[in-house]
């Protein structure tokens, strides 16, 4: 057991090593570096820098140096929490991300858990009336969900809630909680609010989970213990429930670590056209802006968040596998 | 002492099984009648795909879904004021429920496949004992370990803890055992319960149900292909063929003078330890047909050696009536006659 | 040697052929199969099929709505389209055009309309529908017209082109990639596979579509509409490749312990040729089955960075594009003719969906 929750701590920090890498290989991308981009910023703005500050100010952040120093000197401020100072913004990357960050991840776990309680019930119902009409309606909906991309939903959803509803759907507050300091009601505006993206972001991924939980049932179902299950005498829905679906339930939580990563991305896009105060249109502003600290600041925020997301899907699935627990393998 | 031949106390008459495939339907079980009586072995023998499992499976109604007894009944208790037909009853019904493990007791092959992964030994054990008489959670733990006791299973107190994949094939079939025994049930019916396992575990696996079906005076029902394990466990056998009870007979008189072609060429192709070396093996000719391409007439004729052309391509011989040795042969009637 | 690798070319073809026939039973995947079959010939004709010039601009027919074509009229078979006519907006006093009933423009199969090159060879100016007298501003608005007034109908069909073959490029490469890397793994083992599997690992618990933005943005604005074709491409497939090395390593581990690989080795043929002459044949059917589930999700990555304006840009025309028009709700109040675009890929994602799932059972019945 020590040796898989080792096994899988290892792989979340060479995870977040290598998005690392990543990260600072995009905020390096864009040509020129970043005193040049401040430079052109400042003289957009009318300042000036002269040659010796803009010498000084590549020395202070290492740019003259080796790239694999720059990077070690870039993550060292990283691990301080140190992100850099926005471009667009003038002001520290942190301070311009400020909730977005945790909006966005409420947003993606209210999708995480929307997505369970979709396809669990939906799968279940799929395997045991196979071929049930119930079933095909169930496949139908799942091929329709995995094949309207996200954001297209979203679309769809503003244009008839803003034609026959003359609504604005959007936005993860209303307008008078907007910039308001927290509070529970704050709270609770959001809590009304999230149930909309969520189930937008969750609707792919429910599709795809109805199927996985379907195809692992209905092979749980056929094994012999299900009929030492029935010949004890137990109700029907009980030995479905108690069994099968118990053991359909391990890898249909193991896929959970594929479908968070899934959510996050979904959640950029779909905050785009809902225009939700997470961090996906700041994103887009940064990258548009070549804001690269703030978009590689969040970049690497969101996998990291991420990476934190399946490992403790990872420790859940280790948790309620007893052969997993019990002998670090499956 | 009564004589048991006279009061069974489960009896299958004409039982008539059918599974519905793409390409049709498929008669798996045709006209079985059979006899449990209470402190006796029956064995039922035949290769693979003779139907086998699907009688035990159609006398506790837990047919795959695809599968529908469509003739014949499987009495319980008959001749007694409380018989019961088990082809009548609801299909989830609570009455068809408490007969499960309560009344008849199933063992299976796959001692691995037939265990849940998720559940400790203790937690599958006790509920299985609680779903017909709860004698509350203490109780039936204490039961369970009692049980495993019983099975034979060493240091039963830390194994009711175990989950089934910590325990050797052999003590997994122990509690496979336990927990067909859970409920105390006065019928047992075991599956192939010895193929899965080595042949020292065999052994030691049959020893035990031999002895707690003797203990316990419970009737038995042991489906195998193994005539050696036929020959060591069995006080009656039913041979079957192709869905079909081809020849009964007590034990002794079946392997002394078998009736019907296929026992006899069965018992041929046991392996003899008298034999010459070099001796082949004496196999059966042809294979057993696919359930779908079921013969005309007799389903053995095809591969039998006896087979007289004209009759037993037509027409089927009469099953076996129940209760007393004979076999389902025209050789067999016109012997008789 | 001759002798054996007939048998294998032999085995692989009846392999193919079984797989080929157990699909046909699939309906709803062999439907799917004749529909990407029209996407792609859609493609390949697609200035045939367009009526209008997808690049033509002109701000008077902006957002003119879906147009019919009218096959009778009051002498009987007369295709023809209305024309437009000038109004004063009595509110505003701008100048604004609406469909005149009285105007009637006839239509003709083989028209002649804007001048393309066909399979980029012919220069050919024949459509197969259009006005017999071409016009400036009046035309044919099957599906009407976007702001700057070009037509919907022709630019969907023209951007059939690019999103299709970009997903098509993009799953060339992940297979590339993973029958590479998915082979080298599956074939050697040991702290390769380790290695390959915890990149594989790594990259899919990455979250995808920061990646790409923060990847695509930095492509520079100066590159033209071919180099950010392909540095897309490249991007998509950086990361599309892991499921198909999945597939590949997955068979290769299943194949390593069959007879007929065991039997190539001890005759002492090389690992390249074992590789490519016995392995590869006998999983086609799984890779072209991965392959056709992994196309659709390049096709939603590329219209996602697209919608975003973060893929390729205009005068590109992709089906992300086009829906990047439909990004404002208030547009989308006006002309919601615009989410239009978005059908064709609904459609196209689940061909290609159902012809995966037919493939993958016809491939492998019983996995």
């Amino acid at each position: 057991m020590l040796m898989y929750i080792g096994r899988r701590l290892s792989l979340a920090l060479l995870t977040c090593v290598a998005i690392s890498i990543l990260t600072f290989i995009i905020i390096r991308l864009p040509p020129g570096d970043f005193v040049d981009a401040y430079i052109a910023n400042l003289a957009a703005s009318g300042g000036t820098v002269t040659a010796e500050q803009a010498q000084s100010m590549r020395h202070e952040y290492g740019l003259d140096r080796p790239v694999y120093i720059q990077y070690a000197l870039w993550i060292s401020r990283v691990v301080q929490g140190d992100f850099g100072v926005s471009m667009m913004w003038r002001r520290p990357v942190t301070e311009v991300i400020g909730d977005r960050l945790w909006l966005t991840m409420v947003v993606s776990f209210a999708a995480l858990f929307l997505t369970w309680t979709i396809a669990l019930p939906i799968g279940i119902y799929s395997a045991v009336r196979q071929y049930s009409i119930g079933d095909y309606i169930a496949t139908m909906l799942g091929f329709i969900g995995l094949a309207v991309p996200n954001f297209l939903l979203a679309l769809i959803l503003m244009y008839f809630g803003f034609r026959y509803l003359g609504l604005s759907v959007g936005g993860l507050f209303s307008a008078e909680y907007a910039q308001a300091p927290w509070g529970w009601d704050k709270v609770w505006d959001l809590a009304k609010h999230v149930p909309l993206p969520a189930a937008v972001l969750a609707l792919a991924g429910s599709a795809h989970q109805i199927r996985i939980m379907r195809a692992n049932l209905l092979d749980e179902l056929r094994k012999p213990y299900v009929i030492t299950a029935r010949a004890k005498g137990i109700p029907e829905l009980r030995v479905i429930m108690k069994y099968p679906v118990r053991a359909a339930l391990n890898p249909f939580a193991s896929s959970i670590a594929y479908v968070f990563p899934y959510l996050v991305s979904g959640s950029i896009i779909v905050s785009l056209v809902l225009g939700l105060p997470t961090v996906g249109p700041l994103l887009l502003q940064a990258l548009v802006a070549q804001d690269m600290f703030l978009a590689g600041t969040i970049v690497l925020l969101l996998g990291i968040m991420t990476v934190v997301g399946t490992l403790i899907s990872d420790l859940l699935l280790m948790w309620i596998e007893p052969r997993l627990r019990l002998t670090g393998r499956s | 002492m009564v004589d048991p031949m006279n009061h069974p106390i489960v009896s299958v008459r004409d039982l008539a099984v059918e599974f519905r495939q793409h390409t049709g339907t498929v008669r798996a079980l045709e006209a079985v009648s059979l006899d449990l009586h209470p402190g006796r072995v029956l064995g039922i023998v035949g290769e693979s795909g003779c139907g086998k499992s699907v009688t035990a499976r159609a006398m506790l109604r837990i047919l795959d879904r695809n599968g529908s007894i469509v003739a014949g009944k499987v009495t319980l208790d008959p001749g007694t004021s409380h018989e019961q037909d088990l082809t009548a009853l609801a299909p989830e019904g609570s009455e068809i429920r408490s007969v499960r493990g309560g009344r008849i007791g199933l063992i299976f092959q796959e001692p691995m496949a037939a265990l849940s992964m998720q559940y400790t030994v203790g937690n599958q054990l006790m509920e299985a004992i609680r779903v017909h008489r709860d004698p509350g959670k203490e109780k039936a733990r204490e039961r369970a370990i009692a049980l495993l006791n019983e099975v034979g299973i060493p240091r039963p107190e830390t194994r009711v803890d175990a989950y089934p994949f910590q325990l050797s094939g052999g003590l997994r079939q122990r509690v496979g055992i336990a927990l067909a025994l859970a409920a105390e049930p006065d019928v047992l019916i075991a599956d192939e319960p010895t193929t899965a396992l080595d042949v020292t575990t065999q052994a030691q696996i049959l020893a035990l149900l031999r002895r707690l079906q003797r203990d316990k005076q419970i009737a038995l029902m042991l489906i195998t292909h193994d005539m050696g394990v036929i020959a060591q466990m069995a006080d009656d056998v039913a041979v079957m063929y192709l869905g079909r009870v081809i020849e009964f007979a007590p034990v002794r008189e079946l392997f002394r003078a078998p009736r019907h072609p296929y026992t006899k060429a069965l018992l041929r192709s046991v392996p003899d330890l008298d034999a010459k070396p070099r001796q082949r093996l004496a196999t059966i000719g042809g294979a057993v047909p696919q359930p779908g391409a079921r013969p005309s007439g007799c389903p053995f004729h095809p591969r039998c050696p006896d087979a007289m052309p004209g009759r037993c391509d037509t027409k089927a011989p009469a099953p076996v009536a129940p209760g007393a040795a004979g076999a389902a042969c025209f050789l067999v009637e016109d012997a008789a006659a | 040697m001759s002798g054996s690798l007939a048998d294998d070319k032999l085995a692989s073809a009846g392999q193919l052929r079984l797989t080929w026939l157990r699909f046909k039973r699939h309906k709803l995947a062999f439907i799917s199969l004749f529909i990407v079959a029209l996407f792609y010939s859609v493609a390949i004709f697609a200035d045939f099929l367009a009526i209008n010039d997808p690049h033509a601009v002109d701000a008077r027919r902006g957002y003119l709505p879906p147009q019919a074509i009218h096959f009778f009229d009051d002498s009987g078979f007369n295709p023809h389209v209305n024309g437009m006519k000038g109004q004063r907006d009595m509110k505003t006093f701008k100048q604004v055009y609406v469909p005149d009933p009285n105007k009637k423009l006839p239509v003709t199969l083989f028209a002649h309309g804007y001048r393309y090159e066909l399979f980029g060879l012919f220069s050919t100016d024949i459509h197969l529908i259009g006005l017999s007298t071409p016009q400036t501003l009046d035309g044919i608005y099957l599906l009407g017209t976007d702001a700057l007034g070009r037509d919907l109908f022709s630019r969907i069909l023209v951007a059939t082109r690019i999103s299709l073959s970009i997903g098509l490029v993009s799953v060339g490469l992940s297979l590339v990639l993973g029958i590479l890397l998915g082979g080298i793994s599956g074939l050697y083992g040991g702290l390769v596979d380790l290695f390959v599997q915890r990149v594989i690992e790594v990259i899919r618990s990455i979250p995808t579509i920061p990646l790409w933005m923060g990847l695509a943005a930095a492509l520079p604005n100066t590159w033209s509409v071919i180099q950010v074709y392909f540095a897309i491409t490249i991007i998509i497939s950086l990361i599309g490749w892991t499921e198909l090395a999945r597939v590949v390593r997955g068979r290769f581990l299943a194949l390593r312990e069959e007879d007929f690989v065991i039997a190539a080795e001890l005759v002492g043929a090389s690992q390249l040729r074992i590789m490519l002459r016995h392995m590869l044949p006998s999983f086609t059917s799984h890779v072209i089955a991965a392959v056709s589930l992994a196309l659709p999700a390049m096709i939603i990555s590329e219209t996602s960075l697209s919608f975003l304006g973060l893929g390729l840009r205009p005068p590109a025309i992709s089906w992300g594009i086009l829906l990047q028009d439909a990004q404002n709700v208030q547009v989308l109040a006006g002309a919601p003719w615009l989410l239009l675009a978005a059908v064709p890929v609904v459609v196209v994602i689940l061909a290609f969906n159902f012809l995966g799932d037919g493939l993958r059972d016809a491939a492998d019945p019983y996995g």
